[in-house]
């Protein structure tokens, strides 16, 4: 197994490269630069000042040169650093990754127990007015745009019931610690991070429940229960065991993308996260910025699939490692 | 109907008003908006609107001014001006400390100048007829001009020629400086912390040279990235202070009808934000000095200043605002006449030319403003193409002429030598950058006038050659005025004494008190 994991990071790192190299031109291909955005916010830039920030960030090097100084960098961990934030783009993203992960893990965790849970019930109940709820709802809550939600949800519970907080990741200026401070940001992420858990929930309710019911006409259901197991026993062991599969795939391909996947949660509820920080870098042209999130995301899907590849191991114990 | 309300709003909040009624009260914490994050909170260096915003709480420049434009005393007490207009002896404040405790001299004066000729490309601008600085004595310094130059009492404001402290950036790469990430100014607000993506929080300067002032203890700038947001954390009582354009103009009317909610529009007169069309004088169809008039009377501004920026602002009249220095109302008028629109675009021999118009990126408001303008143009019988950029995107474009008629503002800095030559003068025909003579005008009687205008002495010269340059101006249209923007400040209404200067908010929460 082990030699299994090196092989495979062995990989992720050509694999990883080659994400940067793509980056890297493609962001150059949207028009205007950083000094040229810089100039602009300043209300005033004569040529000297777009000269001198061009110079500064080194843009005024031929692309090759850039390149070849960026991946240097890269190689020796060193994510350079951001022209507009005049900080290093590894502390940047280092400050936002925790309340990103906490937002979307939060998230991943309520969409994968409430999708399975849902999805169980409808498969038992398949045909009864339970299930019809529960398709119903996980279809709406697939359907509708993330940002609407988000914006009924502050409407409902901040603006009119006034329960929970809109904005922010906790009460400024509270200084709470220990519990208290828990709370605090527990109130304040529950909104976002139900928003997102509503679509991903979603589809593993649906997945669940098809997977399942596919399941349960197989032979070996029929044996078990030929056996006179408990019902109980069947449903887990035998048939939601075998019917998670599908839906650990699903989960391992959104795990990956849940570090960049909540630009639109972050922005309608300030959530001071990595997603917003790629938006802004976009909008800014912060070239390293945007690139470093690139780097942390993609590397983040590829420890996913890793990861994924041994859950399914244990899932399943018919499936070997193989590179 | 919309004016109506907006005008009785004013009257129950006392929107003009600008004493405030009752003593002072000392204490508690204004909770604000900035919108976007600034990338940095040294002003001499950073000079985006968001920066000047904060920092004009560090901060502090030699002058205030007066919504009147009047010279105002900032970190100097007083000053004279020589009888032939080129030497300015300023006397500065004593007592004066920087926020690290060291006091601020003299030095620190002519240090600033010089720090910001490397990193400030207006204050480069400003200080061309600079000849020499010189300190007599810790509290004074003398400014020797080349010839006079008429606007140089009005570059002292904090954005424009902030003081920074020598003892912490002589000698070293003022670029590089740690001492950027923690700013110390002289100004009534410390900085404290700053969360990115979070908020920034200043606390209340103990050793202010005004005593009992500042009178709240501490600021928190909130970063709230989306703008329906930004709302409801006013309404919901989160954030008590809505600096201009931190809404969407749509929600003003409505955030205006709160409780105890106050707006006013004051507070803009230092920067008089000018909105116009810039059109490439260079080509196609915009060229044509008859084609260009004819967008004057095609476009309707009164109903977007009514209905697109909710009554506030006022109908451009010429390259000048009114509120800024050598205003003439004396020029050609263009009022809404598409019948006269028309018949121009037939001199004009237009046929149908394909024309592209540029939005400004900058939200919904000029969004919908662009989607009047276009069918403005199009009831006349202008071909007009809307392209989508996005802020970069935008200042690609514009910066390589790569447009025929594209929507902006600038601030006109109170002088016409300041704010308003620069978009005309011949000189300032450069690409590459997309705030000078974007639209490609050249006339050298404009050029002259403009150059004469800026030295000429006493003012009453000043004057007649504005005038005489904003009548010319009117006449040929270079760009299409449009308004003069007015970003409303919306706030609890127990936030007093705010906005007191021409550039309102930006030059900080010195004054304002909190009444509980």
């Amino acid at each position: 197994m082990l030699a299994f994991i090196a092989q495979r990071i062995g990989k992720a790192v050509i694999v990883l490269l080659a994400i940067v190299v793509l980056n890297f031109f493609l962001i150059r291909l949207a028009p205007g630069d950083p000094a040229l955005v810089m100039a602009g916010e300043a209300g005033a830039g004569d040529q000297l000042f777009v000269a001198q920030l061009r110079e500064k960030f080194g843009l005024d090097q031929p692309l090759p040169v850039q390149l070849f100084v960026y991946v240097k960098g890269i190689l020796s961990f060193d994510l350079g650093f951001s022209f507009r934030q005049q900080m290093p783009v590894s502390k940047l993203i280092l400050d936002r990754l925790p309340a990103t992960l906490l937002l979307t893990g939060t998230a991943f965790a309520i969409s994968l127990a409430f999708g399975v849970l849902f999805g169980t019930l409808a498969a038992r109940r398949a045909g009864t007015w339970t299930d019809t709820a529960i398709t119903v709802l996980a279809l709406i809550f697939y359907a509708t745009p993330l940002f609407w939600i988000a914006l009924m949800a502050i409407l409902l519970f901040s603006v009119t019931m006034e329960w929970l907080p809109s904005f922010g990741y906790e009460t400024v200026g509270a200084n709470y610690t220990g519990l208290a401070h828990m709370l605090d940001v527990g109130a304040h992420l529950l909104l976002p991070a139900t928003t997102i858990g509503l679509f991903f929930m979603a589809t593993y309710t649906r997945m669940t429940r098809a997977s399942m019911l596919e399941v349960k006409r197989l032979d070996f259901v029929k044996t078990a229960r030929a056996k006179g197991l408990r019902d109980a026993v069947i449903q887990r062991r035998h048939v939601l065991r075998n019917a998670l599969l599908p839906v650990v795939t699903l989960a391992g391909l959104q795990a990956g993308t849940l570090v960049g996947g909540a630009v639109l949660t972050e922005t309608v509820f300030a959530w001071p996260g990595i997603g917003r920080l790629m938006y802004e870098a976009l909008l800014q042209r912060d070239y390293n910025l945007l690139l470093g999130v690139f780097v942390v995301c993609s590397a983040m899907v590829l420890v996913f699939n890793l990861l994924t590849d041994l859950i399914y191991r244990s899932v399943d114990p018919r499936i070997e490692f193989a590179a | 109907m919309l004016k109506r309300t907006l005008i009785g709003l004013a009257m129950v909040c006392g929107l003009s008003a600008a004493a405030p009624a009752g003593e002072p009260k000392a204490g508690g914490v204004v909770n604000a908006v900035i919108q976007p994050e600034p990338p940095g909170l040294m002003m001499g260096l950073v000079q985006n609107g968001p920066t000047q915003m904060i920092a004009g709480n560090i901060y502090e420049g030699l002058l205030r001014y007066s919504p009147k434009l009047e010279p105002q005393p900032g970190l100097a007490e007083s000053w004279t001006v020589s009888e032939d207009g080129k030497v300015y002896s300023f006397k500065l404040r004593k007592g004066v400390t920087w926020h690290d405790g060291k006091p601020f001299t003299s030095a620190d004066v002519v240090f600033s100048i010089e720090f910001l000729k490397q990193t400030h490309a207006r204050a480069r601008g400003n200080l061309v007829q600079l000849d020499k600085v010189e300190t007599p004595d810790d509290a004074t310094v003398v400014f020797t001009l080349k010839q006079p130059f008429g606007p140089f009492l009005g570059i002292f404001e904090v954005g424009s020629l902030p003081m920074i402290p020598k003892h912490i950036y002589e000698g070293t790469d003022f670029k590089a400086n740690p001492a950027n990430n923690t700013p110390v100014g002289t100004g009534p607000f410390m900085f404290k912390e700053w969360q990115k993506g979070s908020f920034i929080r200043l606390v209340k300067n103990p050793n202010y040279y005004i005593k009992g002032k500042p009178h709240i203890d501490e600021i928190y700038w909130h970063v709230i990235p989306d703008a329906a947001a930004r709302s409801v954390a006013f309404e919901t009582g989160k954030v008590d202070v809505l600096p201009g354009g931190s809404v969407e103009n749509f929600d003003v009317p409505r955030l205006s009808k709160l409780k105890n909610v106050c707006v006013t529009g004051n507070g803009w007169e230092f920067f008089s934000p000018h909105s116009w069309l810039w059109l490439n004088n260079r080509s196609g169809p915009t060229a044509n000095k008859k084609f260009r008039q004819a967008l004057m009377f095609a476009i309707d501004r009164n109903f977007a200043k009514d209905v697109i920026w909710n009554g506030l602002g006022k109908v451009a009249t010429g390259p000048s605002g009114s509120a800024i220095k050598y205003y003439s109302s004396a020029v050609p008028k263009y009022d809404f006449d598409p019948t006269k629109a028309k018949a121009l675009l037939k001199e004009a021999g237009y046929k149908g030319e394909k024309v592209r118009l540029l939005p400004l990126p900058y939200g919904e408001t000029w969004q919908r403003w662009a989607e009047a303008v276009k069918q403005n143009l199009q009831d006349v019988g202008v071909n007009v193409e809307m392209i989508a950029t996005d802020v970069p995107g935008w200042n690609q474009k514009v910066s390589d002429w790569d447009y025929d008629i594209a929507f902006t503002y600038l601030y006109q800095y109170g002088d016409p030598a300041l704010g308003v030559g620069r978009n005309y003068v011949s000189s300032q025909i450069a690409k590459g950058s997309p705030f000078n003579n974007v639209e490609g005008y050249s006339n050298p009687e404009i050029d002259k006038l403009f150059a004469d205008g800026a030295v000429a002495f006493p003012d009453s010269k000043r004057d007649e050659i504005y005038a005489k340059a904003q009548k010319i101006l009117v006449d040929d249209v270079p760009v299409a005025w449009l308004l003069e923007l007015q970003f409303p400040t919306i706030t609890r209404c127990s936030v007093k004494n705010l906005v007191t200067t021409a550039i309102g908010v930006n030059d900080g929460f010195r004054d304002a008190w909190i009444d509980k």
